[in-house]
């Protein structure tokens, strides 16, 4: 490490906040008012209607993480940080932290004043009992990490807390997101049976929103939190999530204004552009950048036979019109990735072997693999109708190139079986790369992560001990220099190797009236963006 | 065969039944791929061995496949639906928290579509040939064929974006906390769009059901014979024809009926109505077998109990049937 990392943001943000006051107060002295400024001081109170879809299993964040349930429970719960769209840390129940010289040595500072939504206060003690005992003992993700990289966690004070590793481990600083390591009330959870307990049907966090209702198929309702932290926050009074189950039906509940907001995903692709141009509606990709989905074709590398050769692997990828997928089935959302981390995630590179829609290459290269006409199935995603024609469009890209292919369609409960336990040649995936590919990226390629009954793991059965080793390295690499040197290599290594066809970065922009303002303002939008979020 | 054995005889072969029903829909589900732990992990982005064992033995999944029959069997015994491990609460609580959203639309669907159906099918047939029989059968043939899904969608288009006539979605303004009156009328216009779509369907189907019946009727002898000893064509066709004509009608009312509580899975869900069907539905696709069983069994029973509704109205519509037994 070149120099020790330490952040007093805390600190940082107090400065910036005088030269901003002392500016603002110049400016009215000479009497120029700042009009934008003006305009956007927010305006408090106001319910928002927002759709969520499908309907959260539950809203308890630290036993689920589910999608729909990270975008409500996101605004009860909190974390120790929040990110930028740049992925940069800010505060949010650690008002600052320091990395100690060596890296291994993390102290994160608590605000004073924080409650549970009870009235009881919020102390190190809250924190060590989510990372060290709740979230060890039922966190998918945070098990691995806490398990692999932390020597201990400790309660300094009653604001101050310590995270010990046992060796450098660069993605730390992005582990603290909320749907990752939520803080959980030691006082109702502790020596309970964490699954079975009453309070997670009345989720309890330290957020800008208090659970109030939820009426199963219909709404889930949050209200203000007088008692916020933050001073002044939030500024809305109320926020329905609404459960309207259709698309075509959210999409005229938005143009009737039953909803404010539709969350991404929540309309088809070839909605969006027409919801976008409507009066007073406003549209946004951004707040997707923690996530950064990245869609695949996961190829079964363990069935052997065509699929396990490499020519046979890049022969599909020439034969893909990835262009045509983004542009027509998805309406143009997204962008083509070049290889297995996102442009938008941390230590991505451009620098790989290209492959571009060639059909006479893709032939040539297939005819060298020895390929003979086997039979090959794509088990088609069953999310939707635009996972469907991704499907036949790519399966028309095959057989153009000679490849003798089916389609093969199931049910959401089928397909998660088929796929975690390696039963299909070729099947489409799309993940979150969580921030850092350390998290994000490494469990689709590392040959410890072929694990059956898990659908986010190797599915294909990739094995290349050279990925393994630089993946591992880059973990722990001291620097941020060393691990983006590693990072490159194993971005080349597998682009031409092409242990799965990588087809999409995909975008789900959330489509809003324009009069809700300051709606996604950090890396995972909606998911805790109504604590800044008003109504004009 | 007097009425209480009758009502005994019914009542025990409904029970079997239903056991039978029971059965067969333990390993009916368990025979569809996929798992519930599977599911519940697989929404959630991540996964490992350690939660998906969590999540199993949690659902009762670890246990013997009999070993979960006998848990599911003797808790039917003791009108125990089981617990909802995915929704954190019982079965029954779920059931019955949809079931008053679910009875107003189908109850609604229900009342409409009779009273439509049976009055323009009489219509239709009295005056066959002319311009109305032709228009109730052409509306009957369109209303029956066309698809729920698409005229739930056009009426969404219509009558809620063109002319903002009523709510598209939803059983009730969320947030507008109506009480008493105002709530009940609020709801009743959040109704209309539903059972309408779900009434035409059924609108149809006995409007054509009664007409085919009366057509067939009015040309039986004893008919001839009532107009041949000077009765009215009004007291032919109410007391002789019409009675005798709904006897096929009640058949399929009854079968209507037996759904009640099952719900309507295509209307609720495009018109996110927070009903039984919905319930079933989302539980499908999650694999939550205590709800879907639960669900399944409660509709089986309604089923079941409406037959034996059924055979009673026969018995009190044609005393020929009592007579016989």
């Amino acid at each position: 490490m070149t120099s020790a990392i330490r952040r007093r943001v805390g600190f940082k943000q107090t400065l910036a906040f005088k030269a901003t006051l002392a500016l603002t107060t110049a400016i009215a002295a000479l009497g120029l008012a700042p009009m934008g400024a003006l305009a956007q001081t927010p305006k408090a109170g106001g319910t928002v209607h927002v759709v969520v879809q499908p309907e959260p299993p539950m809203l308890m964040q630290g036993l689920n993480q589910n999608g729909p349930t990270n975008m409500v429970a996101g605004n009860i719960y909190e974390s120790l940080l929040r990110y930028d769209e740049k992925l940069t840390p800010m505060p949010s129940l650690a008002k600052s932290w320091e990395v100690s010289a060596d890296s291994k040595v993390y102290t994160f500072k608590l605000q004073e004043g924080v409650k549970w939504h009870d009235g009881k206060p919020f102390s190190a003690d809250d924190v060590v009992f989510s990372l060290d005992k709740f979230h060890r003992e039922v966190h998918p993700r945070w098990r691995p990490i806490v398990n692999a990289q932390v020597e201990k966690i400790e309660k300094v004070d009653d604001l101050t807390v310590k995270i010990t590793l046992k060796q450098p481990f660069g993605p730390m600083i992005t582990t603290q997101e909320v749907a990752s390591a939520p803080m959980i009330p030691k006082h109702i959870y502790e020596g309970t049976d964490y699954r079975a307990n009453p309070a997670n049907n009345t989720p309890m966090g330290t957020g800008p929103f208090k659970f109030k209702e939820w009426k199963k198929g219909s709404y889930i309702h949050l209200v203000r939190n007088p008692d916020y932290w933050a001073k002044g926050k939030p500024a809305l009074d109320e926020i329905y999530w609404q459960i309207i189950p259709d698309a075509a039906a959210r999409a005229v509940a938005y143009e009737t204004g039953k909803v404010d907001v539709l969350t991404g995903g929540s309309v088809d692709v070839y909605d969006v552009q027409r919801l976008a141009k409507l009066p007073n509606s406003c549209m946004t990709t951004k707040g997707w950048e923690m996530f950064a989905p990245h869609a695949w074709m996961t190829v079964n590398i363990a069935k052997g036979g065509p699929l396990a050769n490499k020519q046979f692997r890049q022969g599909m990828m020439y034969a893909i019109d990835r262009e045509f997928g983004k542009d027509v089935v998805w309406d143009g959302l997204g962008k083509l990735p070049t290889g297995p981390i996102s442009s938008k995630t941390k230590f991505y590179s451009a620098d790989v072997p290209k492959y571009t829609y060639d059909v006479a290459k893709a032939k040539e290269l297939i005819k060298a693999s020895g390929y003979k006409g086997e039979p090959l199935k794509i088990l088609a995603l069953p999310y939707g109708e635009v996972w469907s024609r991704w499907a036949e469009a790519i399966k028309q890209n095959f057989a153009d190139a000679g490849i003798n292919i089916a389609i093969e369609t199931t049910d959401v409960p089928g397909w998660t079986q088929k796929a975690s336990n390696g039963d299909f040649d070729l099947t489409f995936n799309f993940l979150y790369q969580l921030g850092d590919p350390a998290i994000g990226v490494a469990r689709n390629y590392i040959s410890t992560n072929i694990v059956k009954g898990n659908p986010f793991g190797n599915q294909g059965a990739y094995v290349n001990p050279e990925v393994d080793k630089l993946f591992a390295e880059a973990a722990i690499a001291p620097t941020d220099a060393a691990r983006q040197e590693l990072y490159n290599k194993v971005q080349k290594v597998l682009v031409e190797d092409l242990p799965v066809l990588w087809l999409l970065e995909m975008e789900f922009p959330t489509i809003h009236r324009c009069n809700v303002k300051n709606l996604v303002t950090t890396a995972i939008g909606v998911n805790d963006g109504f604590r800044d979020a008003w109504k004009e | 065969m007097n009425l209480l054995q009758f009502l005994s005889g019914r009542l025990v072969k409904g029970v079997l039944v239903l056991f039978a029903i029971a059965v067969l829909n333990f390993f009916l589900i368990r025979a569809a791929p996929g798992d519930p732990a599977q599911v519940l992990a697989g929404e959630a982005g991540a996964a490992d061995a350690q939660l998906l064992e969590q999540l199993r033995e949690r659902f009762g999944l670890n246990e013997p496949l009999l070993t979960q029959l006998w848990i599911y069997i003797k808790g039917y015994m003791t009108f125990d639906l089981g617990f909802s491990y995915r929704q954190q609460q019982p079965v029954l609580t779920l059931v019955l928290d949809r079931l008053p959203a679910t009875l107003l639309l189908t109850g609604a669907a229900f009342v409409i579509s009779l009273a439509l159906g049976v009055v323009m099918g009489a219509l239709a047939a009295r005056r066959v040939g002319s311009w109305s029989d032709s228009l109730i059968t052409a509306l009957s043939l369109v209303f029956y064929a066309t698809p729920l899904f698409w005229i739930a969608l056009m009426s969404q288009i219509v009558f809620s974006l063109k002319f903002g006539l009523v709510p598209n979605v939803g059983y009730e303004t969320i947030g507008a906390n109506y009480t008493g009156l105002a709530r009940a009328l609020d709801i009743g216009h959040h109704l209309i769009l539903p059972a309408m779509t779900l009434g035409l369907f059924f609108t149809a189907l006995y409007a054509r059901m009664m007409r085919a019946s009366m057509l067939e009727v009015a040309g039986a002898d004893f008919v001839k014979t009532a107009r041949a000893k000077g009765l009215s064509p009004g007291i032919v066709s109410r007391r002789h024809v019409a009675r005798n004509a709904i006897l096929p009608v009640v058949t399929l009312a009854g079968l209507q009926a037996g759904q009640l509580v099952g719900g309507a899975v295509l209307t609720e869900t495009v018109f996110a109505w927070p009903g039984i069907g919905r319930l079933m539905f989302d539980a499908l696709l999650q694999r939550d077998y205590s709800v879907l069983l639960g669900v399944f069994f409660m509709s089986s029973a309604m089923v079941v109990g409406f037959n034996i509704i059924t055979d009673l109205v026969y018995r009190i519509a044609d005393p020929r049937i009592e007579a016989a037994s």
